[in-house]
């Protein structure tokens, strides 16, 4: 059947069964191969996505409950070749070893600092429990997100307003 | 003298990773994001049962399924004389099964069609009879007197044994243990667990029927030895075999094997024509593929009453599975398990080790590991703080009064092995420091005094890691050399090529900073290549931590090669001797006046447009690393818990980590590193277990039943170092990925073990989970 939403800001549709999974159609159908696959039980996080504006794990969405709905994976956080506070967060903090949980736990950090700019260790921790890094102890991934809240508020104090991720990306180009 | 000129990226310089970029916009190259042309897709049916003969494999309601091009199985394997394969243990595996299924989960059939849902749905309809068999789940209950015989398929096997193996002396240990005013035993399980990477297995393989030749992608940490073993066990000539390992999401040794399925996929691709894709799903991973660990071992410790330590003696028994597959030195059998002396010098020790078959997965791999040396550290390290608490002694005072001494390197150790170097009283006195131990102490008695349970834990790990050298340590017969090959541009930039193979440790950038160091050329411009068996020099993979200690000694050879070179080009282009020529980094310049200097970068371009008379053009080379010796990575860790007497939860209050793993090359990645290990050695002290029902049927086969540690459960870590160069390394380079896995596990668990030592208890198997802590206390007496 057919299935349309809008990814990363661009319209974009398939002709997709009934049962394909939103992981496979964004991997298969679209070739956006950021979004990984770890377990397809809802256990590891390593396919979250956001589905407007909200975290989901790609693996347990069907690409026909996405109809109509905005979606954002990793290949829209940087704004052309701006990386986005959450990538340089990771890049500076050394928050990736094999990168495979990377792209997962940078939107659920992201998204956390669109409710929560000045999130604390605690809430950092709870909000990625979802999704589990197999390299990092996880140290250094908190430290990303508290360096992208930084970075967030140091670009809000020079200009206030700037458009978020989500909304970016969902109102398309 | 010049003054030392400052370049980016030399070692010591936490620079940030160069790998990064590809990875936080979600463009890495990862297995599965890989398509070819025309590429079909295999999916593979598995056993339900641990033991069972095959009746019958009905595959044609499956073969008539839409988009499916062929369903293979064990006969049609057979018929190629593929149904079995050689194990990296000398043993036989079967791909897909003929007679007997072995375990749950063995690979019985395949169907490789258009996508991934047909492949699936038709294997679901491949109809399979089995005869059950009576399933052997332990050693203990593969020894005994009419077990079932799992291995029928061996002609001379009677029984459920694979090997008998020792090391160190038996008589002069049982002299000791005559002598000794107390023997201390400690018995236990290390229980099977497994390192599953975020990413399981899986491969493409594209064989292309006009010229022959087979490009395999594959998730593999070796991939070179890969092609090697697939060149034996399909004859097709190696030239015509290329193995790719693109971007891994993580290994930790699962990605060391040869699976069934990647062999598979190759016949089929052969067959049909057509790449074929193969990636296993998170139970296949957890069920087939390389386990770890699952030694139940029993050791004796003998002290004198002042608590010298006089003798060591351990018995183990390995439960290695349906097929010996254990990756590992072909020497070693129980791996390097007799390192079991640890930091301590122990006179005299023996050590026994059997392994027998299971009706459980095979493939013993090391998680995170050198080799079973995670086992070894655990059981010494256990043993000690016991005796410590036996005797009435503080734990860290115990080792303290063991350990081998700074003036003792190279020490011999009493199984034969030569510690390169090491100050072990120092790791430990940092440890203690930072930690506050004596405060601690005092606050742990308090505590205890209104009724807490509460406990310290320390660990001090040696390490053996950096196989080879080759004379003793192979794979196959392969020796376990690594090379790397270097080639400076006419531009002055680089590009170096390895035999090893990165799966998150961050090899783009420590080596490009070897490079830096020996030649002075900006990492930023050294491009670091590795995985592809056609480009990259031979070598045996990343594993056992042994990149740095051999690839990374490798590219310091070769670079030093090329530096030779280049003061040659230098004086010719600079007019001078070369022996008056001056090396600070990046430059040539002459002794005296340090205005007259050639850069690298005008070396460089001077080797392919201006060399001197009769040499040859180019700043290239390679050098294959033999070590002369291992490296000994070592440290101290220590743990605080608290442990609730109502629920049995255990609390980690504090860790500290000490390493020391000679010079750190980037302390980023190191403690990166560090901190990895640790999260990983807290889940298996905690969390990490896969066990079995008495039908074989696994226990722990997806991310609901195999827990793994989140951000909420994983403690803060605190690190401390020390620096202890190894003396042969060329960089004093030691190897550390592996060091936290290695000594935490027993730091934890020894700090419950403290906390509970005031109710008698001696032991608790890991992991230890909250249910085991409460029966423990409730055994005690303990109420509330
Ligand atoms: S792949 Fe979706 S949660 Fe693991
Ligand atoms: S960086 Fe490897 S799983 Fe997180």
């Amino acid at each position: 059947m057919k299935v349309a939403m809008k990814v990363n800001g661009a319209e974009r549709s398939g002709d997709v069964e009934p049962r394909v999974l939103l992981v496979d159609f964004l991997r298969t159908n679209l070739r956006l191969t950021g979004t990984h696959v770890g377990c397809d039980t809802s256990s590891c996080g390593a396919c979250t996505v956001l589905l407007d504006a909200e975290p989901v794990k790609s693996c347990t969405v069907l690409a026909v409950q996405a109809e109509g709905r905005s979606i954002t994976t990793v290949e829209g956080l940087a704004q052309g070749a701006n990386l986005s506070p959450i990538q340089v967060g990771f890049h500076e903090e050394h928050g990736l070893q094999c990168g495979f949980c990377t792209p997962g736990m940078m939107l659920v950090g992201a998204s956390l600092l669109e409710r929560n700019a000045k999130p604390t260790e605690e809430e950092i921790r709870w909000a990625i429990s979802g999704n589990i890094c197999r390299c990092t102890g996880y140290m250094n991934i908190v430290k990303a997100i508290k360096h992208a809240a930084m970075l967030r508020a140091a670009a809000d104090a020079e200009s206030p307003g700037r458009p978020t991720v989500a909304a970016a990306t969902a109102g398309g180009e | 003298m010049a003054t030392q000129t400052h370049m980016h990226g030399r070692i010591g310089e936490s620079i940030k990773r160069k790998e990064d970029g590809r990875f936080i916009r979600g463009k890495g190259n990862y297995l599965d994001d890989i398509e070819l042309p025309g590429m079909l897709h295999m999916a593979i049916l598995r056993s339900p049962h641990a033991h069972a003969r095959i009746k019958s494999v009905d595959t044609a309601a499956a073969s008539g399924m839409p988009g499916v091009i062929a369903v293979v199985t064990g006969e049609l394997m057979a018929q190629h004389k593929l149904a079995w394969m050689p194990t990296l243990s000398y043993d036989t595996q079967a791909v897909l099964a003929t007679d007997k299924v072995r375990f749950q989960g063995q690979e019985v059939a395949a169907v490789i069609a258009d996508t991934k849902y047909q492949a699936e749905d038709a294997r679901d309809a491949i109809v399979v009879e089995y005869d059950v068999l009576p399933a052997v789940t332990s050693p203990q209950q593969a020894k005994e007197a009419g077990a079932t015989l799992i291995r029928d398929d061996k002609e001379n096997q009677k029984d459920n044994h694979i090997y008998h193996w020792e090391a160190g002396d038996q008589a002069t240990t049982q002299a000791a243990f005559a002598k000794a005013d107390k023997v201390v035993r400690l018995h236990t399980f290390y229980p099977r667990c497994h390192p599953a990477p975020l990413e399981t297995c899986g491969c493409i393989a594209d064989v292309n029927g006009a010229t022959g030749k087979a490009t395999v992608y594959m998730t593999s940490q070796a991939p070179h030895a890969i092609r090697t073993v697939f060149a034996l066990v399909t004859g097709l000539p190696e030239q015509n075999i290329r193995v790719i390992s693109p971007d891994i999401g993580g290994g930790f040794g699962n990605k060391v094997p040869v699976y069934p399925g990647y062999v598979v996929a190759t016949a089929a691709s052969l067959l049909i024509g057509r790449p074929v894709k193969w990636v296993e799903d998170r139970s296949e991973n957890l069920i087939s593929t390389g386990f770890a660990r699952d030694f139940h071992m029993t050791g004796d410790l003998a002290l004198d009453k002042n608590g010298k330590m006089l003798a060591l003696r351990v018995h183990l028994d390995s439960d290695n599975g349906a097929f010996f597959a254990d990756a590992q030195p072909t020497k070693f059998k129980a791996g390097l398990f007799h390192i079991v002396t640890g930091s301590y010098d122990i006179p005299t020790a023996h050590v026994t080790a059997d392994g027998y078959y299971t009706n459980k997965a095979p493939g013993g791999v090391a998680y995170r590991c050198s080799f079973r040396v995670t086992e070894a550290s655990y059981l010494i390290e256990r043993l000690v703080s016991n005796a410590a608490i036996e005797l009435g002694m503080d734990q860290a005072e115990l080792r303290m009064k063991n350990f081998i001494q700074p003036e003792q390197f190279p020490y011999r150790s009493a199984t034969g092995w030569v510690y390169d170097s090491g100050d072990y009283p120092k790791a430990m006195n940092v440890a203690l420091e930072q930690l506050g131990y004596a405060e601690l102490r005092k606050d742990v008695g308090a505590r205890r005094q209104k009724g807490e349970v509460t406990g310290i834990g320390v660990a001090s790990f040696t390490e053996v890691v950096g196989a080879g050298h080759g004379a003793d340590f192979d794979i196959l017969g392969l020796r376990m050399f690594d090379s790397a090959e270097l080639r400076v541009h006419p531009t002055g930039k680089a590009l170096l090529r390895m035999g090893t193979k990165s799966q998150g440790q961050g090899h783009e950038t420590t080596f490009a900073q070897i490079v830096t160091e020996e030649l002075g050329i900006p990492a930023a411009d050294v491009a670091v290549e590795e995985g592809d068996t056609d480009t990259a020099p031979y070598g045996l993979g990343t594993y056992a931590s042994r990149s740095t200690p051999v690839a990374g000694a490798a590219t310091a050879m070769v670079a030093r090669k090329l530096r030779e070179k280049a003061r040659t080009i230098a004086a010719h282009l600079l007019e001078a001797a070369e022996e008056d020529l001056e090396w600070d980094t990046g430059r040539f310049y002459v002794k005296g006046s340090p205005d007259k200097a050639k850069t690298i970068q005008e070396i460089a371009f001077a080797a392919y447009t201006n060399v001197p008379e009769g040499m040859e053009a180019g700043l290239e080379g390679v050098h294959y690393y033999d070590p002369p010796n291992m490296t000994y990575p070592f440290g101290t860790y220590a743990v605080v818990v608290d442990v609730d007497k109502g629920t049995g939860q255990v609390k980690v209050r504090r860790v500290v980590a000490v390493d020391d793993c000679g010079v750190r090359i980037n302390p980023m990645i190191v403690e990166g590193q560090i901190h990895g290990g640790l999260a990983e050695g807290y889940g298996i002290a905690f969390m990490q277990l896969i066990t079995f029902d008495a039908e074989g049927n696994c226990i722990g086969s997806n991310f609901m039943d195999y827990l793994l540690p989140t951000a909420w459960e994983t403690p803060q870590f605190e690190l401390g170092e020390t620096v202890t160069p190894s003396p042969h390394h060329p960089l004093g380079a030691k190897g550390v990925g592996e060091s936290p896995t290695v000594g935490s596990p027993a730091a934890y668990v020894n700090a419950v073990i403290d906390a509970l030592s005031p109710y008698g208890v001696t032991n608790i198997d890991m992991p230890v989970t909250s249910d085991k802590v409460w029966a423990a206390l409730r055994a005690a007496g303990v109420t509330e």
